[in-house]
């Protein structure tokens, strides 16, 4: 009995604790959003307070909608976020495979190789990617920033693909090259769908620092058709400092997208999280 | 493991291997070794000229580059403490929170604590640069609710304090990333361990400090070297809050601010890319160096558990 009661009087605690947190955690992003949707009188006399039927006011978003361009950086923003992923999954998953599967002269040094990046941040190599950018003409365009962004992504997309992969049955490989399949019809439908928990965890991991990178956006594609939603929103409100809505409802369309794909993939994401980060 | 076949049939092992190999070492070995040659060279002339080490003398010797330098890097250490000493603990605390079996309402804490991790730098930095302003008066205001008004400044913009204030918001914003993968390590530790425990009495704090974080600290270790590689790379959130000055008066300088301002110049000084390749060679060592020490010094000691 005693013990019970004390369990309780923990529990509560706990709970205090992480409601406590909580709003910490959410406050700044709830007061920015509801500030946004409020008259510039009501934003400076009452900060705290849900906008009324009085100081309801959606100029902010006027304004923002007439400057700059925001589906177009939310829409590059997609585009590259996405393009990204896609190669780095597809490259990522057929090295892992072949360092997996095959034994091979320099497998264990092509692994360390592929892995050494993982500690390499690759700002540091900022100016000679510029060059080549450059030089390749891919300069202001989104696939200057895809093919950044797919390298920097492989080496951890290697790294945790090939154990998983090395995890499936070979029974069932050598099953399907005794079926006559070859080793790429083996790799795309017998491994790739088995691990496929693993390449969620792999697109998780990188999703969110390419949409967040502010720096090869800024260096690679600052032209206004390449714009991402992130190097888009840090111009635009760094031009309208003084106009309060303007910057409140400019933020508040940055966080919205991010927010609610977050809620509704939040699910997958924390469960991409806790399964394969700590091995 | 088993292809044993002659050397004939092994072609796809090239082509599965090409497309990750090519991409990588043209976009991120290379230019790793374009920045090493390029802080080996000073332009000259409109002439790319090799001058050995001479930009680490400069860096180095010339007190105008090694002050910025050594400041610059004095800040990325003190903005590693701050994480070391603020973000980690708080994240090991709400994750042995949520750990806890009877525990309800978990994924909701846990889903609203992630969110500021998923928000751009851009987004944290104006949203809190607009919070803690004296103009706004959110700050101040809710220090006046409980009656410590006077402890009000704005920290932003006094260079005793806007470093550490930046780092608590960097911390503010990234506190997810600890929790969460402390989070899975206490999940993967079998009831039995903890049941065996229990039955000699070992329960609740006591049980966290002698059974859980000892299984812990492989993830404690990998969870500092993420931290530390993240913080000699800080840029972004100097930049948005402060500039690419790293305002005020170069007191949130950071390698990563230096760095920018040396290699695409500012204001009435041109861009130098040589001196900003040096900067970007001497984060690379100090990087490597830290990264060194953990796999070397501190995970081979680390004693693994098995279950």
């Amino acid at each position: 009995m005693q013990r019970v009661k004390h369990n309780w009087l923990n529990l509560g605690l706990m709970h205090l604790a992480l409601i406590a947190y909580t709003i910490i955690a959410l406050f700044p992003v709830v007061v920015i959003l509801i500030n946004s949707f409020k008259t510039r009188k009501a934003i400076f006399r009452e900060p705290l307070a849900l906008p009324t039927s009085e100081t309801f006011s959606l100029v902010g978003y006027e304004t923002v909608l007439k400057q700059g361009d925001y589906f177009l950086y939310f829409q590059n923003s997609l585009i590259v976020t996405l393009g990204s992923l896609f190669f780095i999954l597809l490259f990522g998953a057929m090295a892992a495979f072949a360092l997996s599967e095959y034994r091979f002269r320099g497998n264990t040094l092509m692994g360390l190789y592929l892995a050494l990046g993982i500690m390499i941040p690759i700002r540091l190599g900022t100016v000679a990617i510029l060059e080549f950018m450059v030089a390749t003409g891919l300069v202001n365009t989104l696939w200057a920033l895809i093919l950044v962004y797919t390298a920097s992504g492989l080496p951890i997309a290697v790294f945790i693909l090939s154990e998983f992969m090395r995890q499936v049955s070979a029974d069932l490989k050598d099953a399907g090259r005794i079926d006559g399949l070859s080793e790429y019809r083996i790799f795309f439908r017998l491994v790739l769908p088995l691990v496929r928990p693993a390449l969620a965890t792999v697109a998780v991991f990188n999703m969110i620092p390419i949409w967040n990178d502010l720096w090869f956006p800024l260096v690679l594609a600052n032209s206004e058709e390449t714009k991402t939603l992130t190097l888009g929103s840090q111009v635009f409100i760094g031009q309208f400092v003084t106009d309060w809505n303007a910057v409140l409802s400019g933020l508040s369309m940055a966080i919205l997208p991010v927010v609610i794909l977050y809620v509704i993939f939040s699910k997958q994401l924390i469960r991409g999280i806790t399964s394969g980060a700590v091995k | 493991m088993s292809s044993e076949a002659g050397p004939k049939r092994r072609w796809h092992i090239a082509v599965f291997l090409a497309p990750a190999v090519l991409v990588y070492t043209a976009l991120m070995i290379l230019p790793l070794f374009g920045t090493l040659k390029l802080s080996l060279y000073q332009n000259v002339d409109q002439q790319q000229v090799f001058v050995g080490f001479g930009n680490f003398a400069t860096l180095f010797g010339d007190p105008n580059w090694s002050e910025a330098f050594w400041r610059g890097l004095k800040n990325n250490f003190w903005f590693f403490f701050i994480h070391m000493a603020v973000q980690n603990p708080i994240g090991i605390a709400l994750a042995a929170m949520l750990s806890v079996p009877a525990l309800r309402f978990k994924a909701f804490y846990r889903t609203a604590i992630f969110i500021p991790t998923i928000l751009s730098f851009v987004i944290v930095g104006f949203a809190w640069k607009l919070i803690l302003s004296p103009l706004w008066g959110i700050a101040p205001g809710l220090l006046d609710a409980v009656g410590l008004k006077h402890l009000f400044k704005p920290w932003l913009g006094l260079e005793d304090y806007a470093l550490t204030t930046i780092a608590l918001i960097s911390v503010w914003q990234y506190v997810g990333i600890p929790m969460m993968l402390i989070y899975a390590a206490l999940l993967s530790i079998p009831d039995e361990v903890l049941e065996a425990g229990e039955i000699d009495g070992i329960t609740g704090m006591k049980a966290f400090w002698k059974i859980k974080l000892p299984l812990i600290l492989p993830s404690i270790g990998i969870i500092s070297i993420l931290t530390f590689v993240g913080n000699f790379n800080a840029f972004d959130l100097v930049y948005t809050i402060e500039g690419a000055m790293a305002a005020p008066n170069f007191s949130t300088e950071v390698m990563g601010t230096l760095m920018f301002r040396t290699f695409f110049g500012h204001q009435t000084q041109p861009g130098d890319p040589n001196m900003g390749s040096a900067i970007a060679m001497m984060m690379f060592l100090i990087i490597l160096a830290g990264v060194t020490v953990y796999l070397f010094l501190i995970q081979t000691r680390m004693r693994r558990y098995q279950f």
